[in-house]
């Protein structure tokens, strides 16, 4: 699978630059600098506490960064409110999942598509026709989300009954009902199963294609991010270690000590050098 | 873009919500300035007022230990507790009058000398009222609260606002503690001491202070070292005895702790009787230094404490004591030099203020929101 | 051509009309004697009450105790616009109420429109440039009203006198539910950033404080006939069955119509999780102060209501102890159920008020505040969720379409086919 590969002359989707992040005295992000281009599959990896999620909730403005800066499509967003940053075209999903617990499946995804309502309060207290003609198409417009994601039979199960699995798919269904052109993903994988990860990562590519979205995702399967992912950059203890696509990084000697220590850095070494050999 | 000065001022002063903090600061010194003029023009009687305020905050304090006891773990704000400090008096009224007990030993060792006598006996009334208003609350939170924890929170908010109609208007009832408003009869004598720069003097009956002194009465002194010694006591439960390092466990994590063999029930209960305990005594120190008592005492001082707990931080024990202490004070300083009538409502726009630049009070720890 | 009223808006509507008809015959035949009307009549207006906390602690989840102080400011508001028609004769208080309160509702929108767009200004200093305006607009209007007030009396007189005091006794009501929500809005702004239980005590504060200020409401706020703590008296007796269950419809449908809107799934959303409903483009800010200036809106509507029940008003009605009525009606009736609401209340009414006060046996009127927490605490205890859960009639309900199978999902290319 390729996609409308990014070329120096298009200008990314989300930069990020010198981005910093302290809590008290802890500097969980590190200047780090990432760049995104219209189309992209990026991954997001590395051990746990390295900043990874922090690097997430700066992007999609539940932090403020402590310094540095985030321009996304081209506008400094750093410092902006959540809501306004999704309704500027990017959605998250959780590491924990957080859907609406006690509403139903099909409300959960309504909520993400509220910004595109088309119907002023007033219309919903007085019921008239643009109401019920808006309201109707709200109502399918979620409907069809449901449907790509094989769960609208369970439109009115209220969400927290759902399996695990499917709450994580409900979860995607909700972010891309936003309308976004930039998906974080949190751990999607986690939790799952290897067929329900082949499953993930197939789906990963899908809406990426069938939305025309970029999308950055955090994951500590390997084998999804290797497989789903086409550049991929590492963080450890809040800084970018390394950037590149899933060979490079796999040899990279730094990120395996990230990973496994010293010792293990060594030992790949040595035998990258005697496989070459 | 348009970077002239004044745009650039009036960013600023947005960035950094100078115009809500000018507010806030324009409110604070206007009060502050009204007591400095005070302590101006009449020296000995601001300190008066803050002697006043010291033994009405020290009694609030003993009940605030109480509630941010229950809060810190089980997350319950537990609105009968102002009527278990309702009930501690009515313990102690009864253990005075009816039954006498403060004298016992005088009874018992006729040659005990008359102070040390009064002393001992008035502990034991103490203690027993600390003793029953921890049953008390045993009884409480094993009928009312204990079926109730993994019920949604706000059943058990409205269980302990039950339970608080129910302690009160039972203790109303003709056959319990009367709807009357009772005399309390106080296990010791008052004796009030002029402070002036002339040294001491004791004060006779219905004689009139020296000009320029400040009254100092046994009861303030009782009040303030009963409340620190009980205080102290606590501390040491909390931080050094097997009990309290439970009792912070599971305020800190109620699974973990019962992973880790804690009984948390137990330690629940504890808390509760603890908590009630300082309740009795406040309970007592309270109805001696304003001897009269009726079913409703509870509430207003129970939830005054409680906005002590708030304002504090509620959770933590320190705060809960520098709350009361604020409450105390700035009940009666705004009621001598702001407006009488408005007294209650001036110490609930503390609290509002500080919750506005403190959201969680002065102790309380931030709540971070985690994604 | 789809029907303007569908099954369950008609059943809602005929069920209410009927109701209303049964028991405003019964009253009328004196079936139902005073007692029994008044008991009715308060359980609509303690419905009205509920219904707003339910919408800002059932659907939006802010803990609010300050529900009791907006129904106290919405009934002494519109009893002293009504005393003032009834014993002096002039409609001054209904023509500066309605000035102040339009002056500042339409000043408040139109910066709300201009601050929303400047970035990064805290609540606190919104607060405080709102409260500035506010307070310059309604002495603008005391001073416009005093003025105006004489022609629109005589006005008024020409009108035959029953709908003259109709009209001041509704406009009363409204406006006083209007000064409810202005007061809401102004102090929801900074106080609604708290976390839920400090939100809950700052309102505590706030309905206390009120209470405190009525009780001196002719010595330091000035109004002479409010006449403080000694209780406000001839207050004309106009809200009847009438107005009471008019306004209870009206509350329930634009409630129902709020709710199951995007709007409303956008005020639950801030109950369920304020983090993902920010991360889905909700402004929580704007839902919270919206469910909670609604809710106040609906509590000063009742408190105007009730103001004109017994004609008579004390600050100890508005004590904080009785606060936690609506709490408890509505934790009773089942949190975010509107049906369970309008049922608690009038239970509630019935049981306490009625009930209780005529069953006991002699000598034991003063159980019934023993009786009435016991049974609080069995319902408690056998059904921590209330009486009715989160179940609605079919009027009140979320409207979920027929399933249906997009052409998308027909083809192979979703790659969940693999995924059983």
């Amino acid at each position: 699978m390729t996609s409308p590969k990014s070329t120096a002359a298009t200008e990314p989707l989300l930069k990020v630059q010198d981005l910093s992040k302290n809590f008290g005295g802890l500097r969980a992000v590190n200047r780090i600098n990432l760049e995104l281009y219209p189309g992209d599959l990026a991954g997001l990896i590395g051990p746990n506490g390295a900043g990874k999620t922090t690097a997430f909730n700066l992007v999609t403005g539940v932090y403020q960064p402590t310094e540095g800066k985030i321009s996304f499509k081209g506008q400094e967003i750093a410092g902006i409110a959540p809501h306004l940053i999704n309704q500027m075209g990017i959605a998250r999903t959780f590491q924990n999942i957080r859907l609406f617990p006690s509403l139903t499946v099909l409300e959960n995804v309504c909520i993400a598509y509220h910004s595109h309502a088309g119907y002023s309060m007033q219309d919903a207290i007085l019921r008239n026709k643009n109401f019920e003609v808006k309201e109707k198409e709200l109502l399918e417009k979620a409907q069809d989300f449901l449907s790509i994601f094989h769960l609208e039979d369970r439109q009115s199960e209220i969400a927290r009954n759902l399996p695990y699995g499917e709450q994580r798919r409900l979860e995607i269904a909700r972010a891309l009902a936003a309308n976004p052109q930039l998906l974080l993903l949190d751990e999607p994988a986690a939790g799952m199963n290897p067929n329900e990860s082949l499953a993930l990562m197939e789906l990963i590519h899908f809406i990426r294609d069938r939305f025309k979205l970029t999308i950055l995702l955090i994951e500590h399967q390997m084998r999804v991010v290797m497989g789903v992912c086409e550049k991929i950059t590492v963080m450890d203890f809040g800084e970018v270690i390394a950037y590149g696509a899933p060979q490079e990084i796999q040899s990279n000697p730094r990120v395996v000590e990230a990973y496994l220590g010293r010792g293990a850095a060594e030992l790949s070494e040595k035998l990258q050098r005697s496989k070459a050999q | 873009m348009n970077t002239s000065p004044i745009v650039l001022l009036i960013q600023k002063i947005i960035k950094k919500g100078w115009l809500g903090k000018t507010f806030l600061a324009l409110i604070t010194l206007l009060a502050i300035w009204q007591i400095i003029v005070a302590l101006q023009a009449n020296p000995s009687l601001f300190l008066q007022q803050v002697i006043n305020g010291l033994q009405l905050g020290f009694v609030y304090a003993l009940i605030a230990l109480g509630y941010t006891m229950v809060y810190g773990i089980v997350r319950l704000i537990n609105f009968a507790h102002g009527d278990v400090f309702m009930f501690g008096a009515f313990v102690s009224f009864y253990s005075i009058t009816r039954f006498q007990l403060h004298t016992w030993p005088q009874w018992l060792f006729p040659s005990i000398p008359h102070g040390l006598g009064l002393i001992i006996g008035a502990i034991t009334v103490m203690a027993i009222s600390m003793i029953a208003c921890a049953l008390l609350a045993i009884v409480v939170e094993r009928i009312a609260y204990k079926p109730l924890r993994s019920a949604p929170r706000i059943s058990a908010l409205i269980t302990a606002i039950g339970i608080s109609f129910f302690l009160e208007y039972f203790a109303a009832l003709n056959f319990v503690f009367s709807p009357n408003f009772i005399t309390y009869k106080r296990p010791v004598e008052v004796v009030t001491w002029a402070i002036g720069l002339n040294g001491i003097t004791t004060l006779g009956n219905g004689k009139a202070p020296p000009d320029g002194t400040i009254l100092f009465s046994n009861i303030a002194l009782i009040i303030i070292l009963t409340s620190v010694l009980l205080m102290f006591g606590l501390q040491f439960i909390v931080k050094k005895t097997r009990i309290g390092k439970a009792m912070r466990s599971v305020a800190y994590d109620k699974q973990t702790a019962r992973l880790m063999g804690i009984n948390t029930d137990a330690i629940i209960s504890t808390t509760f009787a603890i908590g009630a305990a300082l309740a009795g005594a406040a309970g007592m120190l309270y109805a001696i230094a304003f001897p009269q008592i009726f079913f409703w005492m509870g509430i207003i001082p129970g939830l005054k404490s409680f906005v002590a707990a708030v304002l504090g931080g509620i959770g933590s024990i320190p705060g809960a004591f520098i709350g009361a202490l604020i409450m105390g004070q700035a009940e009666v300083l705004s009621a001598a030099y702001i407006s009488t009538p408005l007294r209650d409502a001036i110490a609930f726009s503390i609290l509002i203020v500080v919750l506005l630049v403190r959201p969680t009070g002065i102790f309380g720890e931030p709540e971070r929101e985690k994604a | 051509m789809k029907n303007i009223f569908s099954k369950s808006t008609l059943w809602f509507l005929g069920s209410a009309f009927l109701i209303y008809a049964v028991l405003q015959i019964l009253v009328s035949a004196e079936i139902l004697n005073s007692f029994w009307n008044t008991i009715i009549r308060i359980g609509g207006v303690m419905a009205i009450v509920s219904i707003g906390l339910n919408l800002i602690y059932g659907f939006n989840g802010q803990f609010s105790l300050g529900q009791w102080g907006f129904y106290a400011i919405g009934a002494y508001a519109a009893a002293d616009v009504t005393y003032r028609w009834q014993i002096n004769k002039s409609a001054d208080g209904m023509v500066v109420l309605a000035l102040a309160t339009l002056l500042s509702g339409f000043a408040i929108l139109w910066l709300r429109k201009r601050l929303s767009t400047v970035r990064g200004l805290d609540p606190l200093s919104a607060f405080t440039i709102y409260l500035a305006v506010t307070i310059i607009l309604s002495a603008l209007a005391w001073w416009l009203g005093t003025l105006i007030s004489p022609t629109v009396t005589n006005g008024l007189n020409l009108l035959p006198a029953a709908v003259a005091m109709q009209i001041v006794f509704v406009s009363g009501v409204v406006f006083g539910a209007v000064v409810a929500a202005e007061i809401s809005f102004l102090f929801g702004l900074p106080i609604l950033s708290l976390g839920s239980d400090y939100f809950g005590i700052a309102t505590l504060g706030f309905s206390i404080i009120i209470k405190i200020l009525l009780d001196n409401s002719d010595t330091l706020l000035g109004f002479q006939e409010m006449k403080g703590a000694r209780g406000m008296v001839g207050i004309p007796k106009e809200t009847s069955l009438f107005w009471v269950f008019i306004f209870l419809v009206l509350v329930v449908v634009i409630t129902r119509n709020l709710l199951r809107s995007s709007y409303g799934r956008a005020v639950i959303s801030v109950r369920e999780d304020e983090i993902a409903a920010k991360a889905m483009g909700i402004d929580i800010a704007e839902y919270k102060i919206l469910a909670f200036v609604l809710g106040s809106f609906f509590a000063g509507l009742a408190g105007g209501l009730y103001a004109h029940i017994n004609g008579f008003l004390h600050p100890n009605t508005f004590n904080f102890i009785k606060s936690f009525d609506p709490m408890i009606i509505i934790v009773f009736g089942g949190l975010g159920s509107i049906s369970g609401t309008v049922f608690a209340a009038f239970a509630w009414a019935l049981i306490l008020e009625g009930v209780l006060r005529l069953f006991l046996p002699q000598g034991f009127e003063t159980w019934r505040f023993v009786v009435y927490p016991i049974l609080l605490l069995i319902t408690m205890l056998l059904r921590p969720k209330g009486i009715f859960g989160d179940y609605e009639i079919p009027f009140l309900r979320q409207v979920l379409p027929k399933i249906r199978k997009t052409s998308e999902t027909k083809g192979t290319d979703s790659p969940l086919e693999a995924h059983p």
